[in-house]
């Protein structure tokens, strides 16, 4: 499965990202700021303090769960850009599981948090999975829509009945019971959630790989004719791997609330949902190599926060460079002979 | 009808045209771009970049007219990035598209820092002699600003120039069967190469109609994912540039109607009224798309795979 072939795009790709930071950094020169400086400054930072690495692994939890939220899907030919919303249904529900029901025990509480999440993730994913397979409603459109919806749907809850009254008019939950917090590692924000995105990529990787459920899903992916004929199961096999990718979104809201925030409010996805989407596609939908894009994406989003607190930039002007990054990658990669 | 019911009735007709124009030009863009067999998720990008710097244009040189043309010039570069990237380097086109209205947001966040809290004049109001004194329709449609007018005529005249016209004809050949456009002597790539651009311009123009024409000012992210609903409106308006005024006006309706019932004080959370426009027009799709797919352009099917 991994040679020759392998190593070639990879290589390809790492070329592009230095491109784009090259790129980047010419932008960096013309606003009068030494672009050396600032690469020297974010690279020590990032991958040279337990800070800055523990807090590219924070990241790295949700990007490379809302990436398998898109990856799965992938596989049968859907594609996901839901999981923004998914994540969003997953963390509120999470949180009232954690605000209403009164479990003291850390080891029932978290598993049946991870539980109402997974659901609300998938729930939330059954609509367009719903709307396309009996309404012919394209998936892309649906779920781009409903990141919308999901977001005013946590609000309503945020703003009104779960608002605390100690959060001095933040909207803001109540915080949550010490069952139901994923505890920290040491003195960092990094905490216990970090091995589910690990397990959930395995686990991926050896059902895509080694079984017959991940054969038949690359070939209703590849073939959807050819795979009725075949009598595989084609609606059950979309179905499933749709709600199993709302699940694994809906467990990164959990994770954010539990593991991050320790309550619900209002701006728990900071475009998780499209970077998990975007890392998907870099990694194309090889969950191994996911946990490669992933960690990219997240290094730069913290560089980013560094950039900002450090040179005046304004946080979402980092995605200039997660831009251009794309641009460059996809736009290096070896073109198919024939291909459209 | 009693009169809370008129004062809702006319208040979301007003509010149904202004927060209307700026997503029918970007609809308009993206029809374009589908009819030529390619979709843009990045037109929320150019919108964006059409509102940042359009808004900085008119800042700086204090000219709306300049603004205008900037705003849409802007817009159209965002795309350019999209057309060399989907056309010569044949990447995906939603992935594609769905970075670039990242990178839109990332440069004008950027480039709009410094201007966000300017106040500027705006678009002037014209009132159009006896249309505007119309009931109920007349101050809605027939009082606004110079671009709302010109998203009127563009409808129809965009209508006839896919229907009536060569250049119209090829553009949908391109769309539907990009080799047979090619065996007749066509070159698929010029045209989407067009398209695209001309889609990215048009959404420019409604980033532009929201900075100076609807809010007077700047803000970070302000186009709040019309740019999205745009996409989906094309589906809704069956790639027809009528219908897409049809389905403007409706998302639209859905904000107006949204602030009259807030403005009356209806005891229901701001936040549900907010979901009305993405809600309806994901209702509209459920019972529109059997029927609209098979307007939908050939070329597209690949992309969303809606063969299946």
């Amino acid at each position: 499965m991994r040679g020759i072939d392998f190593i070639k795009p990879v290589f390809r790709s790492l070329l592009g990202i230095v491109l784009a930071i090259v790129v980047f950094g010419i932008f960096l020169a013309t606003t009068n700021r030494n672009p050396l400086i600032i690469y020297a400054n974010l690279f020590s930072y990032t991958f040279g303090s337990s800070a800055g690495l523990s807090e590219v692994a924070v990241l790295m939890i949700p990007f490379v769960l809302t990436g398998l939220a898109a990856t799965i899907p992938a596989w049968v030919g859907l594609i996901n850009v839901g999981g923004q919303g998914q994540l969003y249904l997953g963390a509120w529900a999470a949180t009232g599981v954690a605000l209403y029901l009164k479990i003291d025990s850390i080891w029932l509480m978290l598993p049946a948090m991870a539980i109402a999440g997974s659901l609300g993730g998938a729930l939330w994913a059954a609509i367009p999975t719903f709307l396309r397979q009996w309404r012919d409603v394209n998936e892309v459109i649906s779920t781009l829509l409903l990141n919308f919806v999901a977001g005013l749907f946590v609000n309503i809850f945020v703003f009104g009945p779960w608002k605390s009254s100690g959060s001095y008019g933040y909207p803001y939950t109540p915080n949550f019971s010490a069952a139901a917090i994923l505890s920290s590692i040491g003195s960092t924000r990094l905490h216990l959630g970090f091995f589910l995105p690990l397990l959930a990529v395995t686990a991926c990787y050896l059902v895509f790989g080694r079984t017959t459920w991940g054969y038949n899903m690359r070939a209703v992916g590849g073939n959807v004719n050819a795979s009725v004929r075949r009598g595989i199961p084609v609606t059950r096999y979309i179905v499933v791997a749709m709600l199993i990718g709302g699940a694994i979104a809906g467990l990164a809201g959990m994770i954010q609330v539990a593991g991050i925030h320790r309550h619900l409010r209002p701006d728990i996805d900071v475009q998780y949902g499209t970077m998990g989407f975007l890392a998907s596609w870099l990694a194309r939908h090889d969950p191994i190599l996911l946990l490669g894009t992933a960690f990219l994406l997240s290094s730069i989003m913290v560089g980013g926060d560094l950039l900002q607190i450090s040179a005046s930039f304004p946080s979402a002007g980092i995605y200039i460079l997660i831009g251009l990054v794309f641009f460059c990658v996809l736009g290096f990669r070896r073109l198919r002979v024939g291909a459209k | 009808m009693n009169s809370l019911g008129l004062i809702i009735l006319t208040g979301s007709l007003t509010g149904a045209v202004g927060p209307g124009i700026p997503v029918l030009y970007a609809t308009y863009g993206e029809l374009l771009v589908e009819r030529a067999g390619r979709i843009n998720l990045g037109t929320e990008g150019s919108m964006l970049m059409g509102a940042c710097f359009g808004f900085i244009a008119t800042v700086k040189t204090g000219n709306v007219a300049i603004g205008i043309l900037t705003g849409s010039l802007a817009g159209g570069l965002l795309s350019l990035i999209y057309a060399y990237l989907v056309i010569i380097r044949h990447t995906n086109q939603l992935a594609t598209g769905f970075t670039l209205a990242l990178f839109g947001a990332g440069i004008t966040a950027y480039a709009g820092k410094t201007f966000v809290g300017s106040r500027i004049e705006g678009i002037n109001l014209v009132a159009i002699p006896l249309l505007a004194d119309i009931p109920l329709l007349g101050k809605a449609f027939f009082q606004q600003d110079i671009l709302t007018y010109f998203s009127y005529i563009m409808g129809p005249f965009l209508w006839a120039f896919l229907r009536y016209t060569r250049p119209g004809l090829s553009l949908r050949a391109v769309g539907e069967q990009a080799e047979i456009a090619f065996a007749s002597g066509r070159n698929p790539a010029a045209w989407q190469f067009g398209a695209i651009i001309a889609g990215g311009m048009l959404a420019g123009f409604g980033g532009v109609e929201l900075s100076l024409g609807l809010t007077h000012c700047w803000i970070e992210g302000m186009t709040l994912g019309r740019g999205f609903i745009a996409v989906a409106l094309v589906i809704f308006s069956m790639w027809s540039p009528l219908r897409a005024m049809v389905g403007a006006f409706l998302f639209g309706g859905a904000i107006g109607f949204q602030l009259q019932l807030q403005s009356i004080g209806v005891p229901i959370s701001p936040f549900v009224l907010d979901m009305f426009p993405y809600v309806i027009t994901l209702f509209v799709l459920t019972f529109w798309t059997g029927i609209a797919l098979r307007a939908m352009p050939e070329g597209l099917k690949e992309v969303l795979k809606m063969s299946a």
